[in-house]
């Protein structure tokens, strides 16, 4: 079976893969480059553990193919953290114990980031309905919803 | 074993330090098993039957072996048939004649999903091929699905060799009914006698999945000397060992396990599927093999809870005394026996001390995946029943229904109807703090409603080890054997080491070892970890705890009983009448090499004494007549944990253990075609709850202490998925009248109720 080259950006490095024709980018993000900190929870774009940006896009990388990313630029939750800095959201998981085993949070943190993004001062519901593409079986959201709302009230300032 | 408990000022415990697993997890860090690949491995999968219950007439492989690349295939001649041998698994009880079979199917397929053969090849894409070519010739056999149509005379059988056990004298038919068990106390023909109100009903639950979000995954590498190294996602990798060296008839000592950071398991990770067929596959590939299930996988193959019928008869007095207690629970066990019937059967009634009591619980086969054990198992069907039928008692009585609850609670003292004594519960207490929290309170809308359910849960203790290491440079690493099911176990348990030092929390690491590490530790199931695994924690560390003061004993020249341990430092023991200079443990570490070698305290127990866990839900409701949807308001919480080590995360069970039971009661079911095949094998038509289902959780921790654990601990996990089924029913028929018997009150459901409510109405 043939494969195809593919060159990207992947949190800001320059890289390159091979993948087969139906081989889907979170595929090709862990099993070709190795950045396993996406994970597969359905493979059916249901779960929102496989989040990702894709030139700006909030996607699940499940539904892309490895070959759609062909010149663009992905960000994982492995680029979140900036050298010993973790981003607020990450600190603020911690902090408020919103995760319990950790499967769904890297989606959940690229989902509430690209929230965050574009609405700076979410209300509880506004957050609930935008991580709602997010299955976590855990925490039952109370956590979650508290540490991107507490990470939103840092990142603004107030 | 037990450890008394003793009340002592803390530093560390009942704090929220951060978890230790929680940076490489908020990283992508954190290892799960599908993100392990050793150099060389090949990818297995699995081929299922498309149908619900079959004879497996032939399995032709020859064309799937000739595919390039495909490196080994194995079906039901490459294990070992295995005879009728019972062992614990978690919460369930397992049968390694059905085990093997589980696995991989033998004489008959039993359900939608059964593993009949599996293949390892050089990517995903030709293994996947390679099944396409595997021919298997099936004769179709009747089946049945519905617990009740099963239990019939005449029903399709499963397994011609099953008599009822538990009925005499010994049946001479087959039966789909593997086991009928009684529990009994007093009489019932008395208490209904003393009754002047009598209710009986009938309850109808939905098999429904744990639904981690991880999927089963594992990988698997077989040498040339029969040595085996697996990594896998699972609750007890002992506990897995143990049944990997039964099924592939191997030495214990030959298989090492790790468990992978665990991606969610909630009982339905106590059982081994994918594992022996990945170590034969490697066993005959002489490669690394890895195999990760599908969600469609996940959802066909691997255990749901059960559904059931549930049958519940109570009588009480005009003042609300109950004087009769009366079930019977058919609960669906799935392709083979041993559901969690047993189990239910003993939560059914035990948050009441009642005289007349009698529970028959029935054990049904159906062709559906075997069950596995959910959070609490089988607790929440029954309870569903018995809280239901209290609440129309209360209400036709006209008496608050905590204070009917708070009449016949069960206290110190109270004989259960399956054996033992209650010794020391906090389940009053719950009952009094709900009664007097303001959301008891609070004003309800049109089409609102308030429900309250109770629920129990016994939680277990069994054999645990553990080994602190004292460093040279005096921090600890604790080496539990306990698998940190994502509660936060490591955290709490270091906090317990950390306590009893006396040093930072930060200074104790604690790592789950693999099987060479420690001896056997049973699986993570009963809400044991932080009990069992703390206590195990504990001894270990007075073990140290004990070497480092004779230690210091030696290296001060003092008598051994001249030293204790007290503040992070060996000093001079009270009333000892000696004097010498206190040595901080980094004091010790640094000379240990010089003064006779490494301190490490040790631990290897059965831990004894668990403390049953009570808890008391309030749900607020609001019910849309029109679209037949149900909102959660709001949602309390209060429950006695005997100690919080870490408030935060006993937070965190109650607020998943919560979701989880609105899920069950509100949306989630298997849906099966009239052929027997499961319908919604995806997250998108089997629906849990998604963040803007639900509210936030009140949270109230109640410490009644348990004696028998050095801090205090009760188990917390399972205790708040029991009574959410019942409340939110309650609050429904408190917001419209109408009372739902059958879960889930999914919007569908809750308009026929309606419309039958309405009719009955005109009717009259």
């Amino acid at each position: 079976m043939s494969k195809h080259r593919v060159t990207a950006t992947v949190n800001g490095d320059a890289v390159e893969f091979l993948c087969e024709t139906g081989e889907t980018l979170l595929e090709a993000l862990r099993d070709e480059l190795q950045l396993t900190g996406t994970k597969e929870g359905c493979g059916t774009g249901d779960c929102g553990a496989c989040s990702v940006m894709l030139d700006g896009r909030l996607v699940c990388s499940c539904l892309v193919l490895g070959v759609e990313a062909q010149g663009k630029t992905i960000e994982t939750v492995e680029g979140m953290a900036k050298g010993d800095e973790l981003h607020p959201l990450q600190r603020k998981f911690l902090e408020h114990a919103a995760l319990q085993c950790g499967i769904c949070t890297p989606g959940m943190l690229i989902s509430a980031r690209a929230l965050l993004e574009r609405n700076p001062d979410p209300t509880e519901e506004e957050v609930r309905y935008w991580l709602a593409g997010n299955l976590c079986r855990c925490t039952g959201y109370h956590k979650i919803v508290e540490a991107v709302l507490d990470a939103a009230r840092e990142m603004r300032g107030a | 074993m037990t450890v008394k408990y003793q009340e002592k000022p803390l530093k560390i415990v009942g704090t929220r330090p951060l978890r230790p697993d929680g940076v490489d997890k908020v990283t992508g860090r954190a290892r799960y098993a599908a993100d392990y690949n050793l150099p060389g491995q090949l990818i297995g999968k699995v081929l299922r039957s498309p149908h619900a219950h079959a004879r497996i007439k032939s399995i032709d492989t020859s064309k799937a072996a000739a595919l390039p690349g495909v490196k080994a295939l194995v079906t039901r001649d490459d294990f070992a048939d295995m005879p009728v041998e019972y062992a614990a698994s978690g919460e369930l009880t397992i049968n390694f004649r059905d085990v093997t079979r589980n696995m991989m199917a033998r004489e008959k397929v039993f359900y939608d999903g059964h593993p009949v053969a599996a293949v390892a090849a050089t990517s995903a894409s030709i293994a996947r091929e390679a099944l396409k070519l595997i021919k298997v010739e099936y004769e179709v056999l009747p089946h049945v699905i519905d617990v009740l149509e099963a239990m019939k005379p005449d029903a399709p059988l499963l397994h011609e060799h099953q008599f009822t056990d538990g009925v005499t004298p010994k049946p001479d038919k087959p039966s789909n009914v593997a086991k009928r068990m009684v529990f009994a106390l007093g009489s019932l023909e008395e208490g209904f006698k003393q009754a002047d109100l009598v209710i009986e009903r009938e309850f109808n639950t939905k098999p429904v999945h744990q639904g981690y979000i991880e999927p089963q995954a594992c990988v698997a590498s077989y040498t040339e000397d029969g040595q085996v190294e697996l990594w896998t996602g699972t609750q007890g990798h002992f506990v897995f060992r143990a049944q990997l060296a039964k099924v592939l008839q191997m030495d214990v000592s030959k298989i090492r396990v790790t468990a992978t950071e665990l991606g969610g398991g909630f009982g339905g990770k106590n059982n081994i599927y994918n594992e022996p067929l990945a170590i034969a596959l490697s066993r005959k590939s002489h490669r690394p093999v890895k195999m990760v299930m599908t969600r469609e996988e996940v959802f066909r193959a691997t255990g749901p809870t059960s559904g059931a019928n549930v049958k519940i008869k109570m009588g009480c007095t005009r003042d609300g005394r109950i004087t009769a207690a009366d079930a019977e629970l058919n609960f669906q066990a799935g392709a083979f026996a041993g559901s969690s019937v047993g189990m239910a059967s003993m939560c059914t009634f035990t948050r009441y001390d009642l005289d007349n009591v009698r529970v028959v619980g029935n054990d049904v086969t159906v062709n559906r995946p075997k069950v596995a054990a959910y959070r609490a198992p089988g607790a929440p069907i029954a309870v569903f029943g018995v809280e239901s039928v209290i609440d129309e008692m209360a209400r036709k009585l006209g008496i608050d229904p905590i204070d009917f609850r708070l009449k016949n609670a069960a206290k110190e003292g109270t004989q259960t109807y399956y054996g033992p004594t209650l010794g020391p519960i906090g389940f009053v207490e719950t009952l009094n703090r709900a009664k007097a929290h303001p959301n008891y309170r609070l004003p309800l809308g049109p089409d609102q409603g308030r429900g309250i359910a109770t629920g129990f849960w016994f939680n277990i203790g069994k054999e645990t080890s553990s080994t602190v290491h004292v460093n040279e440079d005096g921090t600890v690493t604790l080496i539990i054997g306990i698998v940190d099911v994502a509660g936060g176990t490591r955290a709490t348990m270091a906090m317990m080491v950390a306590e009893e030092f006396g040093i930072d929390y930060d200074k104790v690491r604690p790592v789950v070892g693999d099987t060479s590490a420690l001896g056997f530790n049973f699986i993570t199931a009963g809400s044991r970890g932080t009990f069992a695994g703390g206590m195990a924690a504990v001894l270990a560390a007075r073990d140290a705890m004990e070497k480092l003061c004779r230690r210091v004993a030696r290296i001060r020249d003092v008598p051994p009983e001249a030293v204790a341990w007290k503040d992070g430092r060996a000093q001079p023991a009270e009333g000892s009448g000696t004097q010498f200079k206190p040595m901080s443990l980094e004091e010790i570490a640094r000379e240990a090499g010089r003064t006779g070698g490494t301190i490490s305290g040790h631990s290897e127990i059965n831990a004894e004494g668990a403390g049953p866990g009570f808890g008391t839900h309030i749900a607020d409701v609001e019910v849309d007549r029109e679209t037949g949807s149900i909102k959660i308001l709001r949602y309390t919480i209060v429950q006695d944990v005997g100690k919080a080590i870490h408030p935060a995360y006993v937070e965190g069970q109650f607020e998943g253990g919560a979701v989880q039971g609105i899920g069950w009661a509100l949306n989630e079911e298997y849906v099966y075609g009239a052929d027997g095949v499961l319908q919604n094998p995806g997250f998108l038509d089997y629906r849990v709850p998604v963040a803007s289902d639900v509210p936030f959780i009140d949270s109230v921790i109640v410490e009644v202490p348990n004696p028998n654990h050095p801090y205090g601990v009760r188990g917390c996990g399972e205790v708040p998925i029991i009574a959410p089924m019942a409340a939110i029913s309650n609050a429904v028929e408190n917001a419209i009248g109408v009372r739902l018997r059958e879960q889930p009150m999914s919007p569908p459901r809750v308009l026929k109720a309606i419309e039958a409510a309405a009719l009955a109405t005109t009717q009259d």
